[in-house]
Parts: C-alpha cells; sequence; structure tokens
C-alpha cells in the first residue's frame, strides 16, 4: 500500500509545532495504528492518550484534519488523499502532544445531584423497557468530550466554562431528569448555574458524538421545554406541588446525599 | 536522606485502580467512615471494565425461576475445573445478585423483561440465562454507574499517576506506596493504613489480546515485590472470538453475547464443529443434533444446550485445533455465524456495538455476512492469593481484589463472572480493609529507602545513553508470550521463554529513553517493563510446573488432567523484593471443602 504521511502537532503549554512523519501504511489500519508506529521508532516520546482501540473507552479524542474524531476508530481509508493533519482537541488547555488537560469535564461531573430513587422493594425495581430506553441512550456516552471540544460556546469562548456545563452533562442531566425511578428536580440548577440557554442548538455535538447519540434533539430540547415549563408555566408549577410524586427543590438536591 | 521534595498524601484506604473492583472498594471504605483515595494510571472512567461487553453474571432467577446461588456455584466450580477457592466461589454466587440490584438503585439501566425486571441473557458454561446486561456495552454501564457513585460521595481520585511499588514499615506491615504523575513526570507518595490493589490483569505481555496498554500486571508484580503470594500463574484464559482481521484489530474483543444469543461456530468446510469436541464432563448436558441445539435457545427444557456455549477454555482449544487442522478462514481463524440464524433488527438491538464495530474497522456487515474470529489473551485467573471473605494477603494491610486476586475462577472463568467478582469482591475488601484500619494494628512509620530506591530505579533509562527501545523490548516480548506461553504449551517451548525472559530482564536494565519526564509514553513503558516481565516469568514458571491440562492452561506434552494436580494451587514468592528477584514455587493444597458444597458439585441434573 501507498505510505501516508502525518503531520502532528507536538508541543506544550508555552507553544509548538508540527512535525511530520512518513511511514507504510497497511490494510484496516486507523490513525492510531500510525500514531503508535511512530512512537515505537521515530518518536517515544509522541505524547497520546488511548486505551481500549475499540471505541468504547474514549480516550484516543483528537482532531483530524481539523475534525473531532476518536482515533481508533478513524481508518486512513476513509480520509482524503494527502497528507493526515493530527491536532489535540482545542477547546481544553495543552498538557502536551495530543494530549489535553480535560478536567474541566470531572469539575463539571462532580456538580451533578445524584440519582435519588425510592427504597428498593423485595426483589428489585420494576422498570420498562420503553422507560429506561430513553436513558440507555445517553448512557451510551463513553465520554470522549469531543462533544464538549466542538460546543462554540466554550471553544470560542473560554471564560463560559465558569457558568456552563457542555453537551455531555446536558445528556447526564435529559438521563436522570427522564429516569424512571428518579425523585429528584434540577432544573433550576440546569437554567441558573449549568447554562442550558446558552445553548443554542447549532447540533455539532451531535454530528461528532461517535455513538450517534442525538445529543440535540433527545437531550436538549426536552431538557429546554422542561426547564422554561418549571420556570415560567404557572399551572406546571401548581402541578408539581399538589402532584403526589413532588421532586425536591434544586438546592435541596444539590445537597442531598445519595442512598 | 534530606527532606523529600515531591508530593505527599495520607489516607486510611488508598485503592490502586479505578475499574468496577478498584471503586466498588472505595465506595464501601468511604461508607465506613475512612478517608479514601483511588489512584488511576489512567482518566476515571477509562479503565478495562469498560470493555467488558455480555453481561453480569448473577442468579437473580428473573428468566428462569429455578435458578439460585447453588446452580452459579456448581457451574463456576465446574467451569474452573475445581481449582478454584471454593469460598470465593460460595460468597460470589450468594452475593452476586444484590450487587447488581444495588448498582440499580446507583443509576444502572439494565434491559428489562416483559414484566419489568432485569433481564438475563445466556452464556458459556452457565446452566441458566443469567447475564444482567445493558445490549453489548455492560462494562461501560458498570463502570459509568461506579464513577458516578465515586463522585458523589467526594472520594478523591488521582488520575493518570503510575504507581511503582508499595511501601512498608518497619515491621513488614504495608504503609503507602510511591509513584510518578504521567502528566509532570513528578514523584508522589501515599502513606496509607493500608492499600487494596484492583489494577487488573496482565494481558499486555502477549501479542494477541483484548487488553489494552494498562494491562501490564503491576499489582501482581508489587504484591509479589512485597511479599504476597501469587497463585494460578499458568491460568490465563484465551478468550474463544477475538477479532483476526484486519491486523490493526487483531484481538478485539467479540462478546460471547453472539453466541449466547443464537450464533455458531463454523469451520472452512461450513460444519459446526464444536459438536465434536465435548469433554466428558460436559457430554450430558450438551445437544448431540444442531436440532436439539436449536431447541434449546427458544425452551431450556426442550433440548440441551449448544456445544457453542461450551466453557471458554473448551471452545477456544477447539477452534486452535480446526486452524491448525487446515480447516480455518483466509486470516487464520474461523466462522463465527449470527447473519444466517437471526434477523437483522434483532442482532442490531442485541449486539449494537459488535455491529459497529465490525461495520466501522472491518467493513463486515454482521447482519449479513459471518465474522472471522480466533482466541485472544483475554483474562488472568491467577492472582494475589487472599483470603476470600476479607480479600487481605498474608502482607498485613494489603489486599486485592477483582482481575489481581487470585482464586474465584480456578482454572478457567465463565463469562459474567467478571463483572460480578469486581463488585462482591470490590465490596468485600473494602470492608476487609475499614476492618484492618479500625482494629488499629496499622503501620507506623513510612520506609523512605524503600521510596528512594524505586525512584533511582524509575529513573535508570534517562541516565543510559546508549540502551534499548523500550518499544522494541515490548515488542519482543510479546512475541515470545505469544508464541511460546501461548494457549497450547510444551516443556521445550516454556524452557525456551524462561531463558529469554532471563535475557530480557537484562536487557530492561539497559533500556534508555528520549525526551523529559512531562507525559512521555516511552518512558511509562519502561517503568512499565518490570512488572510486564515479571509477571511473564511467573505464567511460564506456573506453565512449566504444572505438568498437566486444566482450563485455561494446557499442555501439549500433558494432555490429560491429572488429579493429583487438581488438588493443589502453585504458589509463587519471592525473596528480596527486587523485581528481578528469583521467583520460588511451591505446591498450595487447595481449601477443603465442606460436604454440603461438595454435595451440590456432585448433582447431576
Amino acid at each position: 500500500m501507498a505510505d501516508v504521511t502525518m503531520r502532528v502537532w507536538r508541543g506544550d503549554a508555552s507553544g509548538g509545532e508540527f512535525e511530520s512523519f512518513t511511514l507504510e501504511q497497511n490494510e484496516g489500519e486507523v490513525v492510531l495504528d500510525i500514531i503508535h508506529r511512530i512512537q515505537a521508532t521515530d518518536a517515544p516520546d509522541l505524547a497520546c492518550r488511548w486505551n481500549c482501540k475499540a471505541g468504547k473507552c474514549g480516550s484516543c479524542s483528537a482532531e483530524i484534519n481539523g475534525k473531532p474524531r476518536l482515533m481508533c476508530m478513524t481508518r486512513l481509508d476513509t480520509l482524503p488523499e494527502g497528507p493526515v493533519i493530527v491536532t489535540p482537541m482545542k477547546a481544553f488547555p495543552i498538557i502536551r502532544d495530543l494530549v489535553t488537560d480535560v478536567s474541566f469535564n470531572y469539575v463539571q461531573a462532580a456538580k451533578v445531584p445524584a440519582l435519588m430513587p425510592p427504597p428498593m422493594p423485595e426483589g428489585g425495581y420494576r422498570m420498562f423497557q420503553e422507560d429506561v430506553e430513553r436513558g440507555q441512550e445517553f448512557r451510551k456516552c463513553i465520554e470522549c468530550f469531543m462533544c464538549q471540544d466542538v460546543c462554540h460556546v466554550i471553544r470560542d469562548h473560554e471564560e463560559n466554562k465558569e457558568h456552563y456545563s457542555g453537551p455531555r452533562f446536558f445528556i447526564r442531566y435529559a438521563e436522570l431528569e427522564m429516569h424512571p425511578l428518579d425523585q429528584n428536580d434540577r432544573r433550576e440548577l440546569i437554567r441558573e448555574e449549568m447554562g442550558l440557554g446558552y445553548c443554542n442548538i447549532t447540533k455539532c455535538c451531535t454530528e461528532v458524538c461517535p455513538e450517534h447519540i442525538h445529543i440535540t434533539d433527545n437531550a436538549i430540547i426536552p431538557l429546554k421545554e422542561r426547564v422554561v415549563d418549571a420556570h415560567y408555566d404557572p399551572v406546571a408549577w401548581l402541578g408539581r406541588k399538589i402532584r403526589r410524586r413532588t421532586k425536591t427543590s434544586a438546592a435541596d438536591a444539590a445537597v442531598q446525599p445519595a442512598p | 536522606m534530606s527532606e523529600p521534595t515531591y508530593e505527599h498524601h495520607e489516607y486510611d484506604v488508598l485503592i490502586i485502580g479505578a475499574g468496577g473492583a478498584g471503586l466498588r472498594a472505595a465506595i464501601e471504605a468511604k461508607q465506613r467512615g475512612m478517608k479514601v483515595g483511588i489512584v488511576t494510571k489512567s482518566l476515571l472512567g477509562k479503565a478495562h471494565t469498560v470493555m467488558a461487553e455480555g453481561g453480569i453474571a448473577a442468579a437473580m432467577g428473573n428468566i428462569h425461576a429455578e435458578d439460585n446461588w447453588m446452580v452459579h456455584f456448581r457451574d463456576t466450580m465446574r467451569g474452573g475445573k475445581y481449582l478454584n477457592n471454593y469460598r470465593m466461589a460460595e460468597l460470589h454466587a450468594k452475593e452476586s445478585p444484590d450487587r447488581v440490584w444495588e448498582l440499580e438503585q446507583w443509576g444502572a439501566l439494565f434491559d428489562r423483561t416483559k414484566d419489568g425486571k432485569i433481564l438475563q441473557r445466556d452464556f458459556g458454561g452457565h446452566r441458566y440465562a443469567r447475564l444482567a446486561h445493558v445490549g453489548d456495552r455492560t462494562g461501560l454501564e458498570l463502570i459509568r454507574t461506579l464513577q458516578q457513585k465515586v463522585v458523589s460521595m467526594g472520594i478523591d481520585v488521582f488520575m493518570e499517576c503510575k504507581v511503582l511499588k508499595l511501601v512498608h514499615d518497619n515491621d513488614g506491615r504495608i504503609a503507602g506506596c510511591v509513584g510518578y504523575w504521567r502528566a509532570t513526570g513528578e514523584f508522589v507518595t501515599f502513606q496509607a493504613k493500608s492499600v487494596i490493589l484492583a489494577t487488573g490483569g496482565i494481558g499486555r505481555s502477549w501479542k494477541f489480546t483484548s487488553n489494552s496498554w494498562e494491562s501490564t500486571g503491576d499489582g501482581h508484580a508489587m504484591a509479589l515485590w512485597a511479599g504476597a503470594k501469587l497463585i494460578d500463574m499458568e491460568c490465563v484464559q484465551f478468550h474463544p472470538t477475538g477479532m483476526v482481521w484486519p491486523l490493526s484489530v487483531r484481538g478485539l474483543l467479540v462478546t460471547e453475547g453472539v453466541r449466547g444469543d443464537g450464533g455458531v461456530l463454523r469451520n472452512s468446510l461450513g460444519e459446526r464443529f464444536m459438536f465434536n469436541y465435548v469433554a466428558p464432563m460436559f457430554r450430558d448436558e450438551t445437544a448431540d443434533s444442531e436440532e436439539e441445539a436449536d431447541k434449546w435457545y427458544d425452551d431450556h427444557n426442550a433440548g440441551r444446550r449448544p456445544p457453542e456455549l461450551l466453557p471458554r477454555d473448551e471452545v477456544a482449544r477447539a477452534i486452535n485445533t480446526e486452524v491448525k487442522a487446515g480447516r480455518g478462514s483466509p486470516h487464520g481463524g474461523v466462522y463465527l455465524d449470527i447473519a444466517t440464524r437471526r434477523s437483522a433488527e434483532f442482532i442490531r438491538r442485541r449486539l449494537p456495538s459488535m455491529y459497529h464495530q465490525f461495520m466501522e474497522l472491518a467493513g463486515v456487515d454482521i447482519t449479513r455476512e459471518s465474522m472471522e474470529i480466533g482466541p485472544t489473551c483475554h483474562y488472568m485467573m491467577g492472582g494475589v492469593k487472599v483470603d476470600a471473605d476479607s480479600q487481605e494477603t498474608i502482607v498485613p494491610g494489603l489486599f486485592a481484589a477483582g482481575e489481581v486476586g487470585g482464586g474465584m475462577h480456578g482454572a478457567n472463568r465463565l463469562g459474567g463472572n467478571s463483572l460480578s467478582d469486581l463488585v462482591v469482591f470490590g465490596r468485600r475488601a473494602g470492608i476487609g480493609a475499614a476492618d484492618y484500619v479500625e482494629a488499629g494494628n496499622v503501620a507506623t512509620a513510612f520506609n523512605q529507602r524503600e521510596v528512594d530506591d524505586a525512584i533511582i530505579e524509575a529513573l535508570g533509562p534517562f541516565e543510559h545513553t546508549d540502551g534499548e527501545n523500550p518499544y522494541d523490548i515490548q515488542h519482543d516480548l510479546q512475541e515470545l508470550m505469544q508464541s511460546n506461553v501461548g494457549i497450547i504449551r510444551s516443556a521445550a517451548e516454556l524452557e525456551v521463554a524462561t531463558k529469554k525472559l532471563d535475557e530480557f530482564t537484562d536487557r530492561v536494565k539497559n533500556v534508555s529513553v528520549k525526551g523529559g519526564r512531562a507525559y512521555n509514553p516511552g518512558w511509562n513503558l519502561a517503568t512499565d517493563l518490570p512488572s510486564m516481565i515479571c509477571v511473564s516469568k511467573s505464567v511460564t514458571l506456573g506453565a512449566t510446573s504444572r505438568k498437566e491440562s486444566r482450563g485455561g492452561h494446557t499442555r501439549d506434552d500433558f494432555p490429560n488432567a491429572d488429579p493429583e494436580l487438581g488438588k493443589i494451587n502453585f504458589a509463587q514468592t519471592t525473596d528480596g523484593g527486587n523485581w528481578d528477584s528469583p521467583i520460588t514455587i511451591v505446591e498450595s493444597p487447595l481449601l477443603v471443602m465442606p460436604d454440603d458444597l461438595k454435595a451440590l458439585l456432585e448433582e447431576t441434573k
């Protein structure tokens, strides 16, 4: 097979530049195969993250020809002719080469009020497949953080990270809000502190999701509707107050321990 | 020595590893009021648990009401060829249903039965449909659920930190560990009253493996160096169905769920060859015609089990034999066919990641074509010898849970029993460590010399200028273990491996790395090599010593099981505590099983 040329960004927080590598290419290879071969030969100190090499762990996210992709799932024969350009995710601070500091996502994860289910009956909860399926779609998320990377609310505005949790956590909130057992109410929290309103539904996140989760249609839009209803609709507000299974307020939810 | 210039942390319970076992242990210890820290080589949520596909085994009886812990116990012991620590198999079978239900309280969303219970699927070696699952991504569900629970409890997690060595106090108790941050290369020490190893497996020493870069046997090796015993190190599981083509993905796991859901194995002549490989101990419960086997999927009382669902060791050996006999596929595997047996809609719903994986990586549509598959190094049955109830090792203050622990699975693990192992024994290790800390007889000092030695050793590769590239050594090690200590072993090949591994030891001492300490994969690999070489030696020594075939350990020159060897584990230790210290191996009798449990095994029903 023809050789492949890869232009890989190398550097750290203080700056960097592209380095070119030209290697032999074998049938069926993915970008990560080439990166591994570069490490084993020319540049053993080329930094990248990876674990499963099967699209299941979400570690090897990078930007390939400018687009967020998993390196382990990007076959070279699907890319256009010419050099393959590999750069780190842009929305996160550089650690080294292709490795970025993704701690923003772990900070956001720590803010999520946990599931609050009723006590479990003898023999386990009863839930129906059609009710768990909505949440199951969001739980396919492998936390590659490419939706966060591509979301222009933080990609172009670093300062928004203070008050915007991003698409990955909107699907997490949607999952909890739609969970058949959950008794927590996070709607005010989502509106006031997680910045759901900043999302203007450009669907960039949905396009890059390697798990093909319908982030915008199935999570963000329904979540926006729920949050807006809760905040502005007095009937819905009253309905919540008098329904037997009242969800607790966002403030209470945040401090209540999980079971 | 002058004051250390690196970061230092102190905990009651320190857990090394953030897969299922480590996270579950952390939750338990934290609930007991301990100060808990978790150290992981990767980011949180990326551990190898995430790759588990088919399900978590628990005798909940949601599909077959006849199922119960006694049947699960029996299946586990038979699958393990009776080499198991019976007490672990017993605790595991009894406790796994509660551990699954508990995951649901923490947010897991398993697939459901029509009446709203947790759906369970069939798997090899399990008499009843027993695996709770979420399509074929159960490991992701398990790790995410535990991760989210850990985060909600505010437990400290130290990510991308490689632990080099355990540290003792002056009386031989465990006092913590020393490691470095991958991001900066700076060293860090953790002083702890107890340490739980939850580091997973060792599969990275083989060329074709389903394991990630992390599975370098760090916990196995560190336990050995710290004075603990390793048992059953010869028992390595080769999963029957790994991808074989393209080479880029060779070894990547194809879930046993494909066979549980109706997939069958065929050779190049189109024969369902597994009917020719039913061992005497499984003959009574295995179908002897395709017609009978096919009835079983819909009604377990209408026929006996298909032979494709024999335990993994049996299936992997059969595939190996077919390929050697010239009846393999073009790329050296056999065919796994579900396309002709189930509808495309069924396959996509039940096996979404398999569909995705083959479509994107191999260009194969599994709803229309057969998959090409072959055995891949998958799981380490052997590990640190522990007390079944507390998971404590013979080193005071040191605990081990999950794949790094030994005994639970005997000579061969059943599919689905590893996820349940993680949560059952992760929890027990958390309890064991908390009990140990509360009892008060914990380490008081922190042996600074051990810390200094580990740091000097880790920096060695920067000192040598003309040494070898660590990737070359890793490559040669993987080739050696694949060809000489693989699925079928012989005295002659093991002897060569033993000699070569000694040469590798010298090569590792002369390794050199380029660049600085900050996020340098070459250096990171150089610091993984000591444990990779050490566990490879240990597997080779165990395989040389066990002169019989049993479970995951198959000897060409001793093709049968030896009843006398079925009564013992091989236990390994070192003196001196260095990574290249010689390993000694002794016979260690199995625990004696009480009569009531023995009776369960003798039931033939």
